[in-house]
């Protein structure tokens, strides 16, 4: 069972065999992808007819619109980065503070507070996504009954889609924040202060420092999960699809390589963040 | 002058507890908690004309009445809890290697490994699926080609591809908690049992699944819970005979606009997926805050 027992050859071979398998079973899927990203066919489909870089840089000249030239997919993509780039910064600055807020301050309360941060990740993505959309419709209904406003960001949109993602990447990005403040000497502070340092001082030089790689680690998490999000943002989404929701319509459509071509693109893009990250933990 | 000093001191204290409050609540009580409720009223709401509603249990009778939708209910909290035990039997010896066979550099390797493919998008992973299991695809051209099957068979659509695309996607989050509970039992104690007459599976099932319970149960929970609210891969991998649950919930939300059903039926799904992870939780003597933190 361990490598300190004496295990059999057979039972060598068949973990070996096993874990062997499970990675096969892990990368087909997506060297599938890569590979018919390359091939010279109007289908992602075997046989394979010769390497192409048609998909990529194919200006629509045998009916082929490659990545770069695909004008609906670039904007998707241009969509996705920015509603990431808010989801992110606000998971980071909002789970900065519910990090301090659970580690640092003393409140009825608190262990309510606390549960209930963690409560969004269990409700299913698409519940969250519905929620949202009916109460800003209750909103929005109620600033035109009341005031008379036309209120746009209400509407399935954007706003909505920022909304939803940030609800529970939030609690994951506080988990990430409050885990390395917990880990925080305090002493260091209190040391601060006895040499004059203010609050906000001691806060800027000696605390946030340490939260460094937290705060660093929680964005690219925050920024990952909200670029490959897919349920919430179905509900939520308005005429400016995300990536996520242009693949998918395509792909119920009819899959073209181009799209072969988005997934190759993301995943070097996420290997480069998630590895950029990892070496940065060394 | 210690009294007068004090107030101040305390009222400023106060003022930034409000101020690290206010996110916080903001968060809550704006995009979790007032959303719900709002859901829980759109599900107790019939229409009985335009723009006039009344309070009724419509909606939940509804989903009673017609067997259709309690068909697709229970057919999706089957096949989650399927998928979940199949996560866990195929993770567990993968976690197991790593966890204790592996050493240093390899070990580290695998792990990245697990977790790359997590990294890419679901839609990514689930075209991967599509272009390997469709009648055009890779492995039926492969089985025809070794002569097993005289034609290209269709490979999709059935439950057993919606079944692999939900392990599949599902196996970090099994893989994760296991490795980190398996890595925290100390070898002495097999290499103690062993010598005292254990065999291999008399020290799994009285020492390492004990000890590994936590993690079983972190990942046994999120793994349902993930199954249980996707949407992606049962809808693309199983095309109109999918029959899932979230799927039901878009058509009436999105599709048919009737916000009333498509909330009720939102509530069940997060009714049954709340008692499930509860009950899961009870039976394994967890608690809810340290399973989170975990996974």
């Amino acid at each position: 069972m361990i490598p300190s027992l004496p295990r059999s050859g057979i039972q060598r071979c068949a973990t070996a065999g096993w874990v062997g398998a499970f990675f096969v079973f892990l990368f087909v899927p997506l060297v599938i992808v890569a590979v018919f990203a390359f091939n010279d066919a109007n289908y992602p489909a075997p046989p394979w007819r010769g390497f192409t870089l048609d998909w990529f840089v194919g200006s629509g000249a045998k009916g082929r619109t490659g990545l770069f030239a695909d004008a609906p997919l670039m904007k998707s993509i241009a969509t996705s980065v920015l509603v990431a780039f808010w989801v992110t910064l606000l998971s980071v600055a909002v789970g900065t503070a519910n990090a301090f807020l659970l580690e640092r301050a003393r409140f009825r309360g608190k262990a309510a507070i606390s549960l209930m941060m963690l409560a969004p990740l269990v409700i299913p993505g698409v519940i969250l996504g519905i929620s949202i959309l009916a109460f800003a419709s209750r909103l929005a209904q109620f600033a035109d009954d009341l005031w008379g406003l036309d209120l746009d960001f209400l509407r399935p949109g954007l706003p909505l889609v920022v909304a939803g993602q940030f609800s529970y990447i939030v609690s994951i990005a506080t988990l990430t924040i409050a885990a390395r403040l917990k880990r925080f000497d305090t002493t260091l502070e209190e040391a601060a202060f006895n040499l004059g340092a203010s609050r906000a001082a001691a806060l800027r030089t000696v605390t946030l420092p340490y939260l460094k790689p937290a705060l660093i680690g929680a964005a690219a998490i925050s920024f990952l999960m909200s670029f490959e999000n897919f349920n919430t943002t179905l509900m939520l989404v308005g005429s400016d699809p995300p990536l996520t929701i242009m693949m998918y319509g395509r792909m119920r459509e009819g899959a073209s390589p181009v799209l072969n071509a988005v997934s190759l693109f993301l995943m070097v893009a996420s290997a480069v963040i998630a590895l950029a990250l990892l070496r940065r933990e060394r | 002058m210690v009294s007068a000093a004090a107030d101040p001191l305390a009222s400023r204290a106060r003022l930034a507890l409000l101020l690290l409050l206010a996110p916080a609540a903001v968060w809550l009580v704006g995009l979790i908690v007032l959303p719900h409720v709002e859901l829980a009223v759109l599900s107790l709401r019939a229409r009985v004309a335009p723009r006039v509603y009344e309070w009724s249990l419509a909606q939940y009778r509804t989903f009673v009445d017609e067997p259709l939708y309690w068909r697709t209910f229970v057919r999706t909290a089957t096949m989650s809890i399927l998928a979940t035990a199949c996560t866990l039997l195929i993770a567990f010896p993968v976690a197991w290697y790593i966890a204790k066979i592996a050493h240093g550099r390899a070990k580290s390797l695998l792990f990245v490994l697990c977790l790359i493919p997590f990294w890419v998008s679901e839609t990514v992973r689930t075209l991967g699926w599509m272009i390997l299991l469709r009648e055009s695809g890779v492995l039926p051209h492969l089985l025809v080609a070794l002569g097993i099957t005289a034609e290209p068979v269709e490979m999709l659509y059935h439950d057993a591809t919606i079944l692999v695309g939900l392990v599949y996607t599902s196996m970090l989050f099994m893989v994760v908690p296991l490795v980190s509970t398996l890595e925290s039992l100390d070898d002495s104690l097999i290499e103690a049992a062993y010598d005292l007459g254990g065999n291999g599976w008399s020290i799994l099932r009285q020492i390492v699944v004990p000890h590994a319970a936590p993690g079983i149960a972190a990942g046994s929970i999120v793994v349902f819970m993930l199954t249980l609210g996707n949407y992606l891969t049962p809808t693309l991998l199983g095309g109109k005979n999918s029959l899932w649950f979230t799927e039901q919930i878009y058509t009436q939300f999105i599709t048919r606009f009737n916000w009333e059903q498509g909330a009720a039926f939102g509530f069940l799904l997060l009714i049954l997926s709340t008692a499930i992870v509860w009950a899961g939780l009870k039976v394994t003597g967890q608690r809810f805050g340290d399973v989170m933190r975990r996974s």
